[in-house]
């Protein structure tokens, strides 16, 4: 015989169920630097993504079950470029996409049983930094306009505190990226991060058509060197074409 | 977000769903009427009051391949346009132009470069050379019906291959055959013309520089004979789009860039209106 559990007590538990799936990964930080938007995960595999381009200047970020955020990853592109299509480029939109994300992940909380266990970021790099946009959504649908930094996954907490002492506005892709990454060290205490386990991206306002562009292991070490002063002259030769995919 | 689950404002179940990377056949499930061969045709023939596109050209060289295109598109002996585009972008690594009716052969094009980034975007990899030219292939192919009642268009595609390090061209037929061309080719109404200069103004060893001068010899010789291609246009400064796929990507040459050419061409042509000619023995 089925027993009554109250409506409050099954989102509490579908929620709980979700934040735990969520928690148990491992954390991806976004942040504003200097010429667009920096996406940093802790991700050493270089096939499953944690982080993608959508469109011209638009990215996703996620944390969580790999087939569920790549499912939402998937439908993103398709909103975005069938939008593009029809209408004209400049016309897709984060916010656009946030809002069909917020309304998708809304759903499935609340019509199934099982919620999904994710946690997105949609971004879009614009002119300046006073009009990038940075969404966060949460496995029940809630849109969150952030700005400056966010911290998802994993130990979100301490790496969101991390990034909180150690964020500062309009600082360069060097000094950002060493924000990033000491804020991902900080999920456990003898955390030491490499690039090769590192996953970075940016959107990058300077660069023109599509301005995602995923850094490789090689720049990412020149960059992080440059921020110790380890090896300075290493890093700005290759800005250009330090390509990868 | 069109017609399905608007009123819901969530991603459609079709966009979620993980069966297939290519656009084109997503569009056609979601939105056949949004695809050029995919609408009911009213009977009858479309004539020439249809603004159609004429000459293209293309020449390889060691490391990469040069495109180009004439400026000007005809509704039958009325000039519609005098500085139409018509060679595109279709990826980081190739470039696509169009002959034919102008207005299907460019959003074929459209449809093409979607294809191709959507592909891309979601698989993580780039689509190969013979990859993206069979693609174009099919989409040739959806239009066979358009092309029977005079909306004719065919393609010419080029890339640049980094295996062999070097540019390949394909062109196209009405019914989407596909054809690999060798060294250089040429489509359109002034392909006749433009390929006999391409012939003897071909070198195996050619620059990128003197590849696109090839590439303007031979559109001022497609509009030479040809009355729907344009030559360049001196006092309004309109000249051919001019466009290279080499390791370093897709270039489209500036306007003074082309300039220049165009102007030696035309100023070169004062002596010898034949053009360059080649040695007899």
């Amino acid at each position: 015989m089925p027993f009554y559990v109250s409506p409050e007590q099954q989102m509490k538990d579908k929620a709980d169920y979700a934040r735990k799936g969520i928690s148990r990964g491992r954390s991806v930080v976004v942040l504003q630097y200097d010429d667009g938007i920096l996406f940093v995960a802790d991700n050493p595999s270089r096939a499953l993504h944690k982080i993608s381009e959508i469109y011209d200047r638009i990215a996703f970020a996620a944390v969580g079950k790999y087939n569920e955020f790549e499912n939402l990853r998937l439908g993103g592109v398709r909103y975005a470029d069938i939008n593009g299509y029809q209408y004209d480029r400049r016309d897709v939109t984060a916010r656009g996409l946030a809002n069909v994300y917020a309304q998708s992940l809304g759903t499935i909380f609340t019509e199934t049983n099982k919620p999904y266990e994710v946690e997105l970021v949609v971004a879009e790099v614009g002119e300046d930094a006073g009009t990038d946009q940075i969404y966060r959504l949460t496995f029940d649908g809630s849109v969150a306009d952030e700005h400056g930094y966010v911290a998802m996954g994993g130990q979100a907490d301490a790496v969101a505190q991390s990034l909180k002492d150690g964020y500062r506005e309009g600082s360069s892709l060097v000094d950002a990226l060493r924000t990033a990454v000491r804020a991902l060290e900080a999920q456990d205490s003898d955390r030491h991060l490499e690039a090769k386990s590192l996953e970075v991206a940016v959107l990058d306002r300077n660069r023109e058509h599509r301005l995602f562009r995923r850094l490789t292991a090689r720049r990412i070490e020149e960059l992080l060197a440059e921020g110790t002063g380890a090896a300075p002259a290493a890093g700005e030769a290759s800005e250009g074409g330090a390509e990868d995919d | 977000m069109a017609s399905h689950d608007s009123h819901t404002g969530r991603l459609p179940g079709l966009f979620t769903s993980p069966d297939t990377s290519s656009f084109t056949e997503f569009l056609g499930t979601y939105s056949p009427d949004l695809l050029p061969g995919r609408r009911p045709l009213p009977p009858g023939t479309a004539g020439d009051d249809i603004p159609h596109g004429t000459t293209i050209v293309a020449v390889s060289f060691p490391g990469g391949v040069v495109m180009a295109g004439d400026r000007r598109a005809t509704a039958g002996n009325v000039i519609a346009q005098r500085d139409i585009e018509k060679v595109f972008r279709a990826d980081e690594f190739s470039a696509i132009a169009i002959a034919g009716t102008a207005g299907i052969g460019i959003e074929m094009v459209r449809l093409f470069q979607v294809e191709l980034e959507h592909y891309e975007k979601r698989e993580g990899r780039t689509l190969s050379v013979e990859g993206k030219a069979n693609r174009l292939a099919t989409m040739v192919r959806q239009n066979l019906g358009l092309a029977m009642q005079g909306l004719a268009v065919v393609p010419l595609f080029a890339g640049y291959d980094e295996e062999r390090d070097g540019g390949r061209i394909f062109s196209y037929d009405p019914a989407g055959g596909r054809y690999e061309e060798r060294e250089f080719h040429s489509i359109g109404s002034g392909s006749v013309f433009a390929r006999g200069a391409l012939k003897k103004l071909y070198r195996a060893d050619l620059s990128a520089e003197d590849a696109a001068v090839v590439c303007v010899q031979a559109l001022y010789d497609a509009a030479d004979d040809d009355s729907a291609t344009g030559g360049p246009d001196l006092t309004r400064g309109i000249y051919p789009v001019v466009a290279t796929v080499t390791s370093d990507g897709y270039r489209r040459l500036g306007e003074e860039e082309v300039g220049a050419v165009a102007r030696a061409v035309v100023e070169g042509r004062h002596d010898s209106p034949g053009g360059p000619t080649a040695p007899l023995r």
